[in-house]
């Protein structure tokens, strides 16, 4: 069966070892993880989690239903409608050409954010696709270190 | 109420109406242990090993419907006691399991007995709590109670730091729960059921296939009206034994890989399968994708998460099968019993020509025979329990089950060491029934220290090994799928069960006749103390019919020339 991408949002009890359950359940049942993010609710006692996953469509339901059976998860949201944000940090050495660099990461809601004796830290934040995008374009500039936080969502 | 912890899982227990607690002390368990000797609210078993106590509160949660409750320590005690878990885990029962866990300062430093009790049993538990302060143990076992037996049972682990249940709080048992992302749905959606109803009328070839929510739900009163109202014909699988009733017209009997011929038939020509608490299991289906090929599916099942996962369902129905049911007795009021006549008929040929038999013997005993006798003497006054292997088969297969919860096995984890110990959770859960637990040479031993707490706490279950000296159910494939290689399956080596069960205080008996078997269970109910009765059965007898691993269901062996 087509296997497809899925982000699924998990409203969960902000408790101990929550995380846990939730990421033991995809490797207990063989479902990937292809990015999690989880932080708190502000002014509340829960988390949000993000899982973007892939799938045949039937283990994409099983997840949602096993997500949903566990005792501290209070939602599960699965959307086509999404609206999908991620950011990313790059390191590049400072002899790079900074002002080519700092272009690149305007054109995808970045900036240089630091800047040390050898590197410069950059930030991009943007679509999941373009994040990618962004990451091909950086490498003619010999990064160093990419890090990327991970995909968050929220419904449309 | 101030009181200590240790205090306070004692008052609890009570509070939730526990008169029975398997169990077994040690280090980090030890304050409750003492608080268990002051009280008299409820009995203590002490099981020789905490596989069992776990295995015996199952079996008193399956044989009664209540929470079964054991107590472990930490460490080797918790992680002995996770097949226990596992096994509930897989069948649904509601079960309370309490364990010690090292000093809140000392977890996370490999401390002595120190192992991580809710991330080991994370899988294998419906929900697992550590508890972190005093104040929050009320509401957590109260919280476990209730998580256990609502919604789809499955046991609750609660692991106590040892600290914790030394320290003084204020002890106030909630009235209420207040889970806000817990609420299971028994309702059953009417629109869903109306729908159903109507495919139920407009099928030619319906069958009820009947699992073990129908028991868990305490549904057979209702399952066995509808199949009434209906005439619609029923299969049973392994864990719903006894819903339908032995003698019921149209119980056709138990499907899946050990099932018998006309149920395998029905399963792949219906043309709607209406699953009442069935969740598909691969041992039931063979292969997935000839299973009931020419069927719609009407799905009634608690968990959503069982409906869709291994088959294509047209009509779920997310919600309890009593109450389910329930609601479609009213809808199907009008339903023409004659329209499924035809199929009834062609089933009732499939019945005869290939019944569930075998073939008796004046030489040998055979194991089938013994089971039937079990039967014919005792009838509604047991409650069978079982290991795994060849002899839980037969005993599913000819023991005339005449009620639910008369039928206690290990279905879905299949855990051999189970009978002996859930034979002594059903005793002490309904001690006006002969418990007798149909098992083999090779179960046997797995929890053969429950002779000594059977002894000691005067629980006089019996235990009837069919002895093939085989690990017989991995040798019948060996027969059939390794070219008789016995590789590692030949038990002749074994113990004298009679001296053994004598040296434990118990009875022996050694049994090779159907005269010496018969007076044998005379004796043994007469004595009325825990026995081994070592029955001497036909070594190479098979389990038939057969469904080869991965076939399709109507691909049955249905005899083998090795019989």
């Amino acid at each position: 069966m087509q296997k497809v991408r899925r982000v699924i949002s998990v409203i969960v009890m902000n408790e101990s070892s929550v995380l846990a359950r939730v990421t033991s359940l995809f490797a207990g049942r063989g479902y990937n993880i292809d990015s999690l993010t989880v932080a708190p609710i502000p002014e509340s006692d829960l988390s949000h989690i993000t899982i973007v996953t892939f799938g045949s469509p039937k283990v994409i339901e099983q997840i949602i239903k096993q997500l949903h059976k566990l005792i501290p998860t209070l939602k599960v949201i699965e959307h086509d409608e999404m609206v999908e944000k991620e950011m990313v940090l790059i390191k590049f050495p400072i002899g790079e050409n900074l002002s080519n660099i700092q272009a690149l990461c305007n054109a995808y809601n970045g900036g240089i954010v630091n800047v040390g004796v050898d590197m410069v830290i950059a930030m991009a934040s943007d679509e999941p696709v373009r994040i990618g995008h962004f990451v091909e374009a950086a490498q003619r500039y010999s990064p160093c270190e990419i890090v990327r936080s991970g995909v968050v969502a929220i419904e449309r | 109420m101030q009181m200590s912890g240790a205090q306070m899982v004692c008052e609890a227990l009570i509070k939730e109406g526990v008169t029975t607690v398997f169990g077994y002390p040690g280090g980090a368990i030890m304050n409750v242990y003492d608080e268990i000797y002051k009280q008299n609210g409820f009995e203590h078993i002490l099981n020789r090993h905490e596989q069992a106590s776990v295995h015996a509160a199952d079996g008193y949660a399956r044989s009664t419907g209540k929470v079964g409750v054991a107590m472990v320590t930490s460490g080797p005690g918790f992680t002995n006691a996770v097949t226990g878990l596992a096994t509930a885990y897989m069948d649904s029962i509601p079960m309370v399991v309490i364990s010690g866990q090292v000093p809140l300062s000392l977890i996370g430093t490999d401390g002595f007995q120190e192992i991580d009790a809710v991330g080991i049993s994370r899988p294998c538990t419906k929900h697992n709590y550590l508890v972190k302060s005093v104040e929050e143990l009320p509401r957590i076992i109260k919280e476990a109670f209730y998580i256990a037996k609502s919604g789809r049972p499955g046991p609750v682990l609660v692991d106590i730091p040892k600290d914790i249940t030394a320290e003084m709080g204020e002890f106030d048992y909630p009235k209420e729960i207040h889970i806000p992302t817990y609420k299971p749905n028994y309702k059953g959606n009417d629109r869903q059921i109306k729908k159903a109803a109507q495919a139920i009328k407009k099928a030619k070839k319906p069958i009820f296939y009947i699992g073990g929510g129908a028991v868990l739900s305490n549904a057979s009163e209702e399952v066995r009206a509808l199949t009434k109202l209906t005439q619609i014909p029923a299969v049973e699988t392994l864990m719903a034994r006894g819903v339908m009733g032995a003698g019921n017209p149209l119980l056709l009997g138990m499907l899946g890989m050990h099932g018998n011929y006309a149920s395998n038939m029905a399963m792949s020509e219906t043309d709607l399968v209406i699953s009442l608490g069935a969740r598909f299991d691969d041992r039931v289906t063979g292969k997935l994708s000839e299973f009931a090929k020419y069927a719609d599916v009407i799905h009634i099942d608690i968990d959503p998460a069982n409906i869709g996962k291994l088959v294509d369902v047209d009509y779920p129905i997310v919600g309890d099968v009593k109450r389910v049911v329930e609601k479609l007795l009213q809808v199907l009021k009008d339903v023409n019993p004659d329209n499924y006549r035809a199929w009834r008929e062609i089933l009732g040929r499939y019945d005869e020509l290939h019944p569930q038999s075998y073939q008796d013997s004046d030489e040998v005993l055979k194991p089938q025979w013994v089971i039937e006798r079990i039967g014919e003497l005792l009838g509604e006054k047991v409650i069978i329990t079982s290991d795994v292997g060849q002899h839980q088969m037969w005993a599913a297969q000819h023991f005339p089950f005449e009620r639910p919860r008369q039928w206690i096995n290990s279905g879905g984890l299949g855990t051999m060491g189970f009978g002996f110990p859930a034979a002594l959770g059903t005793k002490r859960g309904n001690p006006d029934k002969i418990v007798v637990n149909i098992t083999g040479d090779g179960s046997i031993l797995m929890n053969v220290q429950e002779l000594v707490t059977a002894s000691e706490h005067k629980i006089p279950v019996i235990n009837v090994i069919l002895n093939n000296h085989f690990l017989g159910m991995v040798r019948q494939w060996q027969t059939f799928f390794y070219d008789k290689r016995y590789s590692e399956t030949d038990l002749s080596y074994q113990p004298d069960f009679k001296a053994l069960a004598e040296a434990c205080g118990g009875i022996g008996y050694n049994v090779t006749t159907k005269e010496e078997f018969d007076a044998a269970l005379e004796d043994a109910i007469e004595k009325d103390k825990v026995c081994f009765m070592n029955v001497a059965i036909n070594r190479l007898e098979n389990v038939l019919p057969m469904v080869p691993s991965g076939g399709a269901l109507y691909n049955m062996l249905l005899e083998h020339k090795d019989q």
